[in-house]
């Protein structure tokens, strides 16, 4: 519908929840109450969270916007802070 | 005389409903006297000036409202109701605020306000959302050129730096400021796409502040269904945008704090995990491999083995046999073979010769002679002994 639908809300899994599957695992793990196999699935899965993790914490700064409403559309543009003297 | 006569109660009564029913709540402005605190924690007093005076009652369950305590002689103002009490025929305040005098006219509508919010039960903290603990996106309601739009980004830039933030800019002070914050509030519940709001601005006069005081305002905050941090001033500065808000932050800087969390300390935590993670992993696989190693050593496996061994060794030892064995009858033969050799030399000529007998050849033929007749005299013949041979001529010949 509006074009400015970003899929910020859809799909991909939130940084919380990758933070909390992160401590359910090594809690898991902890308890050792798994077979050899499925706790070495666990341990790749928990390294590849703390990776994407770690990734997300150092990304880039994301831009500044304005939200802009059109009629009964909104969209967002960049703002730029004006430095005052 | 058909004058219509009251009891005392009839006309206390309705004295007690004109009055009552006829003055609104009001604010009256006068000097404390007779100031008593029952031991019940009833306050009674009288408000007077220099005409008249007011016999006012101030509950108990009514003072946590209070934020000094009253003295006979101290100018005041006092919010509240008139009755009647009937059993002592008086009429008296019935106070719900009391606020020591000289404060303006705007503290007193934001008492107003406050009270009347309260009632209606805005600051109910059932009613309040709860933060999200990562929020992606965070929609702003401020002025696009004050110090909190900035101080906003640069917190949350250097303590999360991906997440989204969206300005909504208003007019924060001035006519029409409480409107656009309001609108802005409602047109973020429209996008919907924000997952925390920060509403505020930096500080200044209560005059500054005042749209943040406004009705309209606290509404949109207790309308919005995304969850608000008020950040409003300064930390002294308490605005009904903070009681309405779901968390208040003293400034716009640390409502960027209480939005989100530091990286640093994230990422510690994370890379714990992870330690964690690998602490755990390389145990379990020591673990796993003692397990192994428990298993080759045990006696259910070497059972096998011992098997293996066993036979090998017992062939070692049946080719051990085998071969003496044979060394064996190989030596009972040559005892055989040298005691036919001992029989055999027995037989042989040579034997013979060692017990004298003298082999005797007729020369050249080398004829062996066993009979006498077979010579002739002179015939030459070899006699062989033991040791040494000799020849000789035939003399003399008797046959018999």
């Amino acid at each position: 519908m509006t074009k400015s639908k970003s899929s910020t809300s859809g799909g991909k899994v939130s940084f919380e929840d990758s933070l909390k599957r992160l401590e359910e695992i090594v809690q898991k793990l902890e308890e050792g109450e798994l077979s050899l196999d499925e706790s070495l699935k666990l341990f790749e899965e928990g390294i590849e969270i703390s990776r994407a993790c770690t990734k997300k914490l150092s990304d880039a700064e994301k831009k500044v916007e304005k939200l802009i409403k059109i009629g009964q559309q909104f969209k967002t543009e960049k703002f730029e802070t004006e430095e005052e003297e | 005389m058909e004058a219509e006569i009251y009891t005392v109660s009839e006309i206390t009564k309705k004295i007690k409903d004109i009055l009552e029913g006829s003055i609104p709540k009001i604010w009256v402005e006068g000097e404390i006297s007779n100031y008593t605190l029952h031991s019940s924690g009833h306050r009674y007093f009288s408000l007077k000036d220099e005409n008249s005076q007011i016999r006012c009652v101030f509950w108990r369950f009514r003072s946590n409202s209070l934020r000094f305590e009253p003295e006979d002689g101290m100018k005041v103002i006092a919010l509240g109701n008139i009755t009647v009490y009937q059993r002592g025929g008086q009429y008296q305040l019935d106070v719900i605020l009391l606020h020591p005098a000289g404060i303006g006219k705007l503290e007193l509508e934001f008492q107003r306000l406050k009270e009347k919010l309260t009632q209606e039960g805005l600051f109910d903290e059932e009613h309040k959302l709860p933060l999200p603990e990562f929020p992606e996106t965070i929609g702003v309601v401020t002025s696009p050129t004050g110090a909190a739009i900035r101080d906003i980004i640069k917190i949350i830039h250097r303590r999360f730096p991906s997440v989204r933030i969206i300005l909504n800019p208003v007019k924060v002070q001035g006519k029409g400021a409480a409107e656009e914050i309001a609108q802005a509030i409602e047109e973020f519940n429209q996008y919907k796409e924000v997952d925390l709001l920060i509403v505020g601005r930096g500080g200044g006069s209560l005059e500054d502040l005042w749209a943040f005081n406004e009705e309209i305002v606290a509404r949109a905050i207790y309308n919005s269904k995304i969850p608000i941090i008020s950040a409003v001033g300064h930390e002294i500065d308490f605005t009904i945008a903070d009681f309405v808000a779901d968390l208040r932050a003293p400034t716009p800087s640390s409502a960027a704090e209480l939005a989100v969390k530091d990286r640093t300390v994230l990422l510690k935590e994370i890379s714990s995990y992870s330690r964690k993670l690998l602490t755990i992993q390389s145990n379990l696989i020591k673990y796993s491999k003692q397990r192994v190693n428990a298993l080759v050593e045990s006696y259910g496996l070497r059972r096998p083995m011992d098997f293996v061994i066993q036979r090998s060794q017992r062939t070692d030892e049946l080719l051990k046999t085998l071969i003496k064995s044979i060394k064996n009858s190989f030596e009972f033969r040559k005892k055989s073979l040298s005691l036919v050799l001992g029989k055999l030399n027995a037989l042989s000529p040579l034997a013979v010769f060692e017990r004298g007998f003298s082999l005797t050849r007729k020369l050249p033929e080398l004829m062996v002679i066993k009979d006498a007749s077979m010579l002739e005299v002179d015939d030459l013949v070899e006699v062989k002994f033991l040791k040494g041979k000799i020849e000789s001529k035939v003399k003399k010949i008797e046959e018999n």
